[in-house]
């Protein structure tokens, strides 16, 4: 054993939760400000307490939205940012999943051809290729609607290389049983295969919900009317207006619900998280 | 690698890669390939004609002192975010890897900024050091610090990298945990009886073998930088002031916003796929070298 002695040891304590606090300050400041009257925040008076508005900025900003430009109940941004996540997620696993089982236990043309058209896409983010992308949606008609939202993202590189990598450590035997047994392709998949991967899908389900809900950039630019913003995009025109205007509480509000739900599954699935994004990254 | 048991079939497995390969042809090759084409081209002013022009989009951009600016601009951001996230990650790695009391809350208390999006992270920022209220804004004058980020460029640069580092910590600590934790422990027992005291254990044992580990997050923190920041921006500065927190990705979208050239925002995309290509050729090239998490 390495002798830590209690000083040092002090220390770390300190340390870390000297990092702690400055991690954990900005959303501190949040959680104030919502519960906070405007007025005092527009006046640069806001105190680092708790006030006592919180049911009615938290009601307003589900139900009502802001009073100004953009009057659209935030409840149906996180709506519209559920749906998003959940369509990019599972349409991911499910897209990624079957290709994967098709390159590992099929023999065909092309085989390896088609593996490599979807692992380069790896290299095409959809930041390099806006605009272009954005001309297709709109001629496919897809401007403002949940399919134009997701369909862009869905093919998945890592997934796919992340399940083919896993069904090659599934051990031959099980596919020779379930041979023996009469089980064709799909049955095999789904008795077998399918329930093998469950944990490697869950943390991968942990991780693209959280980049699903997570996207900007794509729905800021297809999404044009106001009951189809997702919650980030949402969340960026309120401070739009000029500053006088800003609507303090109901933006950090806001800010408070967009990091709800994904900040929970990191919390509440940490192993799942941990695991997907070691996975996703290597 | 091959399987040795497969399935016989002429058409499943074509039916079974159609979904993906389908969205990958429309959505990313299609329009990929539209920006290589439209890259070479050049439009008239009333959009009537269109003329191959070989690179001339390219030597356009490279001649534009803006666009040379954005390049430098990027880059410098991605090292200034990338080196103090990093440094302030390991810092807590470290303190978290000794054997303390409630190092799983820790954990738990240091990894969920990962989960906040880039505008969100932008919001809070743009809150906490608004020049008129916000609280920090407040300490910062009471310092004598002349805090504007709404017009002074350099502190918007430090506000957009502040912001960005910040929402970096998580991840880059999480990984740093990882590999401190797969260092044997026999290594540093062997330092500490040959009598190195803890600072000098760090920097000649512990340090060389984290090499591996920090240079992938430094390359996985430079691509964060280029693109990911663009929604931190986009809520915070919008690009200003001036051109002041203009990275290559932002400059892609609000060159094309204002819907001018055609040519050279498809030469613009180009340019950044090949260094999308470039960074993650050393990334796998660098994970071929094999590193345990």
């Amino acid at each position: 054993m390495v002798e830590e002695e209690g000083f040092q040891r002090y220390l770390a304590h300190v340390i870390l939760w000297i990092g702690i606090a400055i991690v954990a300050f900005p959303v501190y400041l949040a959680i104030v400000a919502s519960t906070q009257d405007n007025a005092v925040i527009a006046n640069g008076q806001m105190s680092l307490l708790p006030g006592g508005h919180f049911l009615e900025t938290y009601y307003q900003t589900l139900f009502v939205g802001t009073s100004g430009s953009t009057r659209e109940p935030v409840l149906n941004m996180m709506l519209n940012s559920l749906i998003m996540a959940l369509l990019i997620a599972v349409g991911k696993i499910a897209i990624s999943i079957i290709s994967a089982y098709a390159i590992v236990y099929f023999r065909f043309p092309f085989r390896m051809a088609i593996f490599w058209t979807i692992f380069i896409t790896l290299m095409l983010p959809v930041e390099v290729r806006i605009y272009p992308t954005y001309k297709i949606v709109a001629d496919l008609h897809l401007l403002d609607s949940y399919a134009g939202l997701s369909l862009p993202l869905i093919a998945s590189a890592t997934a796919t290389l992340l399940f083919r990598q896993f069904f090659m450590t599934v051990p031959d035997e099980l596919l020779e049983a379930s041979r023996i047994d009469g089980a064709g392709p799909f049955r095999f998949f789904w008795d077998t295969l399918l329930p093998l991967s469950r944990t490697n899908m869950a943390a991968l389900f942990v991780i693209l919900f959280i980049l699903g809900w997570n996207q900007y950039l794509w729905p800021l630019l297809i999404t044009t009317r106001d009951d189809m913003q997702t919650i980030q995009v949402g969340i960026r025109k309120m401070i739009t207006t000029t500053d006088a205007l800003t609507e303090w509480p109901v933006v950090m509000a806001t800010a408070l619900l967009a990091m709800l739900p994904p900040v929970f599954v990191v919390v509440v699935m940490q192993k799942l998280f941990v695991r997907g994004l070691v996975e996703t990254e290597k | 690698m091959q399987k040795q048991a497969i399935f016989q079939s002429k058409l499943l497995p074509y039916a079974l890669v159609a979904p993906q390969l389908a969205i990958v042809l429309i959505f990313f090759y299609w329009p990929a390939a539209q920006a290589v084409i439209q890259s070479f081209l050049l439009q008239d002013a009333f959009g009537l004609s269109t003329s191959f022009v070989w690179f001339e989009n390219y030597l356009e951009l490279f001649k534009d002192p803006a666009y040379f600016a954005a390049i430098v601009r990027t880059f410098a951001f991605s090292f200034a975010i990338a080196i103090s996230s990093l440094s302030f990650a390991l810092l807590l790695a470290v303190m978290a890897d000794k054997p303390l009391r409630g190092s799983t809350l820790y954990r738990t208390l240091l990894i969920w900024p990962y989960a906040v999006a880039p505008p969100v992270v932008g919001v809070l920022w743009v809150f906490m050091l608004h020049p008129s209220l916000g609280v920090l804004s407040r300490y910062l004058r009471a310092m004598g610090v002349d805090w504007n980020p709404l017009l002074n460029g350099d502190q918007a640069a430090a506000l957009i990298i502040l912001a960005a580092a910040w929402k970096q910590i998580s991840y880059n600590f999480l990984f740093f945990l990882a590999g401190l934790q797969s260092i044997p422990k026999s290594v540093i027992e062997a330092a500490a009886i040959d009598g190195a005291r803890p600072m000098r254990r760090f920097w000649t044992v512990i340090f060389p073998l984290l090499s591996p580990t920090i240079f992938f997050l430094l390359v996985i923190n430079i691509v964060y930088a280029f693109f990911d920041t663009f929604g931190i921006i986009d809520t915070m500065t919008r690009g200003g002031p001036g051109k002041a927190t203009e990275t290559l990705v932002y400059k892609v979208y609000t060159d094309g916003l204002l819907g001018g050239n055609l040519g050279s925002s498809a030469a613009q995309s180009v340019i950044l796929m090949v260094i999308v290509v470039v960074l993650t050729g050393i990334q796998f090239r660098f994970v071929e070298r094999k590193v345990t998490y």
